[in-house]
């Protein structure tokens, strides 16, 4: 299907897990024997969380890594981009157990798929991207270096994405759509709004604006041979729709219109998924291929180009690195990692990076770009085989 | 006028794609075959009339004697030709062709497709069965390909390959009527929107040419004569087919259409849309005076669904069938 999904895929769901996270940053307490003293503590916190966005962010848009995203290919499979999503959510101080990890990246894939398919316009799905990338760049306004980097990916993807037909977006949509299928998890914020019915289904509602571009229906036209008009006749279209509203700018700045892509989360509207009735009755699942995939080889190479450019951060000091939990409590964590449904569960692609010949040496060809490019590396061998043996840990 | 009667489960959910539903009776068994997109695996069920047996078939999309190619299917359709009737399986790597219930390949086409991916994407789309012997594949380049079907055996042969679209072709329709004055037998349209007009033979004749309005048109029949088009902004027009005189246009959907089909026995017309609405429609043509006449008849609402498929499942518009994203079933609906 279409080979330009990848960049609107990763972006829009790195803008969700930014959300995600910063709502979770700002909620959760700073243990006790954290505190300094009592008048350092609303610093100390505000300074851990801007850090924590501005190092994934800083990850997100590296340059060499975009510039391997932006590349036309395939969509990768679902683990594969959990994959990436993982390494990303870790490129900070800051620490997921599984069980977080899974219901951070179930919350991202059900946000973007209820954006997808509820764009009026297969094109609207830029505009979408653009409101989240609108985010990202107010997360950054402080930081001169990053807000460069985000900038240049805006102009990118106009560059990319504007001269494109309906058509052509429309076979975007779809690719995503292929990704998203039968994917019906619950979210709560979604229930809460009825915007997701109880089996998991998004609500497509039959009234409000039609798209720009698009009449209200209800008008039939007939023409005589020379283009005058005969007939005009009225039907009922079951719905309850209204004229077209203006239409998002697709510049780098300006008014999109659209509230989908926007951030949903807020400290008071805690985020929660519920794993319990989904996996019954309104999925069929496609069966579990367990034969070894020989596709996989191929999957792994580009794997390991994208992730090459994904620079990761040292773990750090035990008291500098913070655990993050998307439950309310550790126990909740816990009991959702044993309970989560075996269907559910994502697999992530172990990469046997320093055992297998051919993709290591992908790796180390591009260890040795990064070198090239300036980074700060003691030896880049040494380098190359921490960043191997931090594949084979993912 | 129609209501709604036990749906078909299938054994996946339909993906979002144009024209994904197609549909084959048999009247001599009383069966009725349907076919379903997932991804890369064709949903084949067949039906008894008396809906007591329910058989099923799962086609994947692969290059024979390939062991791991995969690529993700565009589009099945049932070719339905005086000696014989094949299903006909476009994906992204090439175009696969079958005895009509599944059973053997009878023959495979490959597309070009490059080492590393382009920024253009390739793949196969549109298909129709043309006069006695043709049947006509779309190809992502707006190329249509021709291929000669012998009555029987694996004989097929690329034919011709007409190049006149610039855009991806979205969909093909031979003239249903069955009346063979028809000049015009065979409409193809594209991501553009453009309508080419042909008339088949040994070369494939180029009739008319209707320019595309930068609105992708997603789903096409022909009809004594007369193009009906469904597109990405809901509307539905019709046009004389030969001189491309727009006859009527019809703001029919508040979404992209997905989905057209006519039966050519009553004029009934149905659509189907993103927008989660069926519409049945009543089209009658009087071609000594170029004029038609379009009645809007019935709606039908599958709610919070985007609809990706619609089919006929008689010449008369006796009955219908929907199939919708994400949903593992085909809904059935039959006149009271």
């Amino acid at each position: 299907m279409s080979s330009r999904t990848l960049p609107l895929l990763f972006i829009n769901l790195g803008g969700e897990m930014l959300y995600i996270l910063d709502q979770r940053l700002r909620a959760q307490n700073i243990p006790a024997d954290k505190a300094k003293k009592d008048s350092t503590i609303a610093g100390w916190i505000e300074e851990d969380r801007r850090r924590v966005m501005n190092d994934i962010i800083t990850t997100m848009f590296n340059k060499k890594f975009l510039e391997e995203l932006f590349k036309p290919q395939e969509l990768y499979s679902k683990k594969a981009l959990r994959t990436v999503f993982d390494r990303l959510a870790h490129a900070s101080i800051m620490r997921l157990n599984q069980a977080s990890m899974d219901k951070l990246y179930d919350l991202m894939t059900m946000a973007f798929k209820y954006q997808v398919l509820l764009c009026p316009r297969p094109k609207d799905i830029l505009l979408v991207s653009f409101n989240h990338m609108d985010a990202i760049k107010d997360f950054v306004k402080d930081t001169p270096s990053i807000l460069s980097q985000v900038d240049e990916t805006y102009q990118q993807l106009i560059e990319m994405y504007t001269p494109l037909c309906n058509g052509e977006f429309q076979l975007i949509r779809q690719t995503l759509l292929i990704f998203f299928q039968d994917m019906h998890i619950r979210v709560s914020i979604f229930l809460k709004d009825k915007v997701q019915n109880s089996n998991g289904r998004f609500g497509l509602p039959t009234s409000g604006p039609v798209p720009h571009g698009t009449q209200v229906p209800g008008l039939i036209r007939i023409f005589s041979c020379t283009g005058e008009e005969k007939t005009r006749l009225q039907f009922n279209n079951g719905g309850n729709y209204t004229s077209a509203i203006r239409e998002g700018s697709f510049e780098i700045f300006g008014d999109r219109v659209t509230k989908l892509g926007t951030n949903m989360y807020s400290v008071s509207r805690p985020v929660e998924t519920h794993m319990s009735g989904t996996s019954k009755s309104s999925t069929q699942h496609t069966k579990v291929n367990t034969a070894p995939n020989p596709l996989a080889k191929e999957e792994l190479n580009m794997l390991a180009r994208l992730m090459g450019g994904l620079e990761v951060q040292k773990a750090g000091s035990s008291d500098t690195a913070f655990r993050v939990n998307l439950f309310a409590t550790d126990e909740e964590e816990e009991e959702a990692l044993i309970t989560r449904p075996d269907e559910l569960s994502y697999g992530i692609i172990n990469i046997q990076a320093t055992k297998d010949q051919q993709v290591s040496a992908e790796l180390t060809k591009i260890m040795g770009e990064f070198t090239d490019s300036g980074h700060q590396s003691p030896s880049s061998s040494s380098k190359g085989d921490d960043l191997l043996a931090m594949m084979d840990d993912l | 006028m129609f209501h709604k009667e036990k749906s078909i489960q299938i054994k996946n959910s339909a993906s979002a794609l144009y024209n994904n539903l197609s549909v084959l009776r048999i009247a001599p068994r009383r069966l009725t075959y349907f076919t379903v997109v997932h991804a890369n695996v064709v949903n084949m069920v067949s039906a008894s009339w008396d809906g007591l047996n329910y058989s099923h078939r799962q086609l994947q999309s692969k290059e024979p004697n390939v062991a791991t190619s995969t690529s993700l299917i565009m589009q099945a359709a049932f070719c339905v030709l005086p000696s014989r009737e094949l299903l006909v399986v476009t994906s992204q790597k090439g175009i696969q062709m079958y005895e009509s219930d599944g059973s053997i390949m009878v023959y495979w086409h490959a597309l070009d497709t490059p080492e590393t991916p382009t920024a253009q994407a390739v793949f196969a789309r549109g298909i129709a069965a043309v006069s006695e012997n043709y049947v006509c594949v779309g190809v992502s380049s707006g190329a249509i390909l021709v291929f000669d079907i012998p009555s029987k055996g694996s004989n097929i042969t690329l034919s011709e390959v007409l190049e006149e679209h610039k855009e991806s072709i979205t969909d093909i329709a031979a003239e249903c009527s069955g009346s063979q004055e028809c000049v015009a037998n065979l409409v193809t349209v594209d991501d553009g929107g453009s309508l080419c007009v042909w008339k088949s033979g040994e070369e494939f004749q180029l009739l008319n040419k209707i320019a595309g309005l930068d609105i992708s048109c997603s789903s096409v029949k022909l009809w004594k004569g007369t193009v009906v088009a469904g597109y990405g902004s809901g509307q539905i027009r019709i046009y004389e087919a030969v001189t491309g005189i727009l006859q009527s246009e019809i703001n029919a959907h508040a979404r992209w259409i997905y989905s057209l089909d006519i039966a050519p026995f009553s004029g009934l017309l149905l659509s189907a849309a993103e927008d989660s609405f069926v519409r049945v429609w009543h089209l009658s043509v009087t071609p000594e005076t170029n004029s038609v006449e379009v009645a809007h008849l019935h709606n039908e609402c599958v709610t919070d669904t985007q609809i990706c498929g619609a089919k006929f499942c008689d010449g008369d518009g006796y009955a219908f069938a929907v199939t919708g994203y994400d949903l593992s079933e085909i809904i059935r609906y039959t006149q009271t």
